[in-house]
């Protein structure tokens, strides 16, 4: 029942402070997103270990990162954020992820489906 | 207790020896010859008279209807403790064949454990679950090695755990080998760092007073582990006619919590009065239902927000003040912070960033008043350093947060005037709205990924939640972390359903705790449920024969991520951070390749179990069948594959 959660053997991540990234952010204009393979986005979500705070669906943890789709941010402050995170997020240069990769990455979480709807356990 | 006949362990193994050596000098060259000549063959020795060995004509005496550990099960059963939990081991046989021969099994009942961080493990777990401590026994050496995780853990989560260990102490009466090896001139030396107290009593009348000594130091908030080496002739040898003359039980009385000073209480009380924006914040504040009772009052009578680290189940997670949800915004607006046994105050007001530089900052606003009240300012060391950054508090009330609380309570009711509750009742209109809103945000989050495989953690606890919420419940232990989703979405309202985690972060205390948990809910008729983290399981997964063999009814969900995901997610930031690609922190962090069976190896402890699940719609019918065979009285397993957190 902690709202802080501890890491197994060592440090606390804690709560991400990723407000720039936040899922309550508005829709994007469907100009400013870059073509890009959601199928291609998909492996490269899990290669490149960003499931392991935000969820294979791109849903979010409280406890690592937040929900990064079906609508996402801009694209220009998605790849800024990526590139220079001002929270806990750690920096992924180009070096280690390219402006193309990030593309199909982008592109697969605003693939995600939408939230399930009349759910009887979540009443 | 009558000794008709006394021999002490020293006579008897004089005797035994000079026995032996008779026996030897009949048919067998022994070192009692004298030394053969250079060159000439050893001359067979001549048989040796009875009466030649032991001229008083004495008879060797070989039993005792009275040994030492009769004395000591006599005290323990004073203390009246249910259990005693241990792996078992030669240096307190003695006092081992006392409790289940002399003492029948009963008050304490042997549990029998696989590993001793099991042991001390479960009897964490139990003390949270029953509020009373369970005992302990194990090695003094090999023991206490396997025992010194769980100890820390329970250090750190100031919970008492009641230990005992077996020694021997005379070097010349050790048999040779193994004994030697599993013994230790200062047992506790190891983990005194970690324990409250312990001694090393030398006399039967000595450990009856160090064992009321240590159970009431170890009932002392803060409470802790405490330690009584027990000696193998101390429990073996009988009880001499002078020491049967001195024995005798003390008698106990467990000390009152420490209460706050009353000049600091009034001024803590004037504080939160007059501010705009107090947060309470709570982490092991509740040690008994009176407490969450307690925090209710003040809450209520202030109308301010509630904060709850979890460290215990301190306050109903649907009670419209419960703002843990809303927590980082509240901290960051408060005029006044009252943190109530917080492990890490300077923590809850600071933020730390974890980049090639660590940054610091604090997060609230510039003249916040602090006032902390935590038992731990009365017992804090030095080595380990669980207790966290210093924080620059305003009051600082070294006393038991649920003690003072009373009269906190009645110090803010004489405070608060007409103005300030109409003030209070506005605030508390606006906090009910805002806990509503962030039921409905968390069950609106719940819904993404709701049919994702792997499983949604969010899920997985509503596909439970929706087949206990109608039983007498107590999530006894949640090993994974998973988005805090139980904490968000389920109704906490009694003291036993929730008991926090393991206090030191040391892996491996998830199961066993759950399982000791248990079985102090099994009286009661409790459904003890747990979420079991994977890599927790691996640790000492003998537990679960243990919860088998002693048929303890214990609904085990597993949040089975194949990983150490904390890890991974470390190992990813370094490599993040040294800007060399994130492709290979699965290497040494990861489970997989193969996968884990754990329904497989439950099954084989003898534990009923099912999966490893990847639908999720074959989870909510895994849960029915597995509830069956709880309510039958045994444990139950299901292995679900779930996302990360």
């Amino acid at each position: 029942m902690r709202f802080v959660v501890y890491g197994l053997r060592s440090s606390v991540f804690g709560l991400v402070l990723v407000a720039a990234v936040s899922a309550q952010a508005p829709a994007p204009s469907p100009n400013a997103a870059p073509a890009g393979s959601a199928e291609t986005g998909k492996k490269l979500f899990v290669s490149y270990g960003c499931y392991q705070c935000h969820g294979y669906e791109a849903q979010g943890s409280s406890a690592t990162g937040p929900r990064l789709g079906p609508r996402p941010i801009a694209f220009a402050a998605f790849s800024r954020y990526v590139r220079q995170p001002t929270g806990q997020m750690p920096p992924y240069t180009t070096k280690v992820v390219s402006d193309a990769d990030l593309t199909n990455i982008y592109a697969f979480i605003s693939s995600r489906p939408a939230p399930a709807t009349n759910v009887p356990l979540l009443k | 207790m009558s000794i008709t006949k006394s021999v002490d362990r020293r006579d008897f193994l004089k005797s035994a020896a000079v026995t032996g050596a008779a026996a030897l000098g009949a048919g067998h060259a022994t070192a009692a010859q004298e030394p053969a000549q250079s060159g000439a063959p050893p001359q067979p020795a001549a048989p040796i008279a009875p009466r030649e060995v032991d001229p008083t004509g004495s008879v060797e005496v070989l039993t005792t209807d009275r040994p030492g550990g009769d004395f000591m099960v006599d005290v323990i059963k004073t203390l009246n403790f249910e259990f005693i939990a241990s792996n078992p081991g030669s240096s307190f046989r003695g006092i081992h064949e006392s409790i289940i021969n002399y003492g029948g099994n009963t008050s304490p009942e042997f549990i029998t454990c696989c590993h001793e961080e099991s042991a001390v493990a479960m009897a964490h777990g139990y003390f949270k679950a029953e509020g009373r401590p369970m005992a302990v026994l194990c090695h003094g050496t090999v023991g206490m090695q396997h025992a010194a995780m769980a100890i820390y853990n329970a250090y750190c989560d100031r919970v008492p755990v009641y230990i005992l260990a077996g020694n021997s102490l005379d070097a010349t009466l050790r048999r040779p080998g193994v004994e030697w090896a599993h013994s230790v001139q200062d047992a506790a030396a190891m983990v005194r760092d970690f324990i409250k107290w312990d001694d090393q009593p030398v006399s039967l009348p000595h450990f009856a007073e160090s064992a009321m000594r240590a159970y009431k130091i170890a009932m002392t908030p803060p409470m802790m582990p405490v330690l009584l080496v027990i000696d193998g002739g101390l429990q073996e040898d009988p009880i001499s006619h002078e020491v049967t003359s001195r024995l005798r039980i003390p008698r106990l009385t467990v000390t009152t919590p420490p209460q706050g000073d009353s000049g600091a209480v009034a001024e803590a009380a004037r504080l939160l009065v007059n501010a705009q924006n107090p947060v309470i914040v709570a982490d092991r504040a509740a040690r008994t239902p009176a407490g969450i009772t307690h925090l209710i009052a003040l809450a209520e009578a202030l109308q301010a927000p509630v904060v709850n680290q979890g460290g215990r189940m301190n306050f109903p997670s649907r009670h419209p003040l419960n703002q843990t949800s809303n927590a980082r915004q509240l901290i960051a607006g408060a005029d006044v912070i009252l943190g109530l046994e917080l492990t890490d105050f300077w923590g809850t007001v600071s933020a730390v960033r974890d980049g090639l530089t660590r940054t610091s900052r604090s997060v609230v606003r510039p003249g916040t008043k602090l006032i902390s009240i935590t038992a731990l300012d009365l017992a804090t060391k030095g080595n380990y350093q669980d207790f966290q950054r210093y924080p620059e508090v305003d009051v600082a009330m070294a006393a038991d947060a649920e003690a003072t609380l009373p009269a906190l309570v009645e110090a803010c009711k004489r405070a608060t005037t007409a103005d300030r509750r109409s003030a209070f009742e506005a605030r508390g209109k606006q906090l009910g709205t805002a806990h509503a809103s962030a039921l409905e945000r968390a069950r609106a989050e719940a819904a993404y990924a709701w049919d994702a495989s792997p499983i949604s953690t969010a899920r997985m606890t509503m596909e439970l939640w929706a087949q206990i919420k109608n039983e007498d419940w107590a999530l006894v232990a949640e090993s994974g972390i998973m988005s805090d989703w139980t904490a968000r979405l389920w109704s906490f309202d009694k003291h036993y359903q929730s008991l926090g985690g393991s206090g030191g972060a040391g892996v491996g205390y998830g199961a066993p705790a759950a399982i000791g948990a248990a079985l102090g809910n099994k009286k009661r008729g409790r459904l003890s449920v747990t979420i079991q983290g994977d890599g927790d399981f691996l640790y000492a997964p003998g537990v679960w024969w243990t919860a088998a063999h002693h048929r303890i009814p214990l609904l085990a969900v597993m949040h089975n991520n194949r990983a150490y995901h904390q890890e991974v997610m470390h190992v990813q930031r370094m490599a993040s951070r040294h800007n060399r690609g994130i492709t290979r922190a699965h290497i040494g962090t990861t489970i997989d390749d193969p996968n884990v069976d754990f329904a497989k190896i439950a099954q084989g402890m003898g534990v009923h179990a099912q999966g490893p699940i990847t639908n999720p719609n074959d989870l909510g019918p895994a849960i029915k069948r597995a509830l069956d065979v709880v309510k039958r009285g045994e444990p139950s397993l299901i292995d679900v594959v779930t996302q990360p957190r």
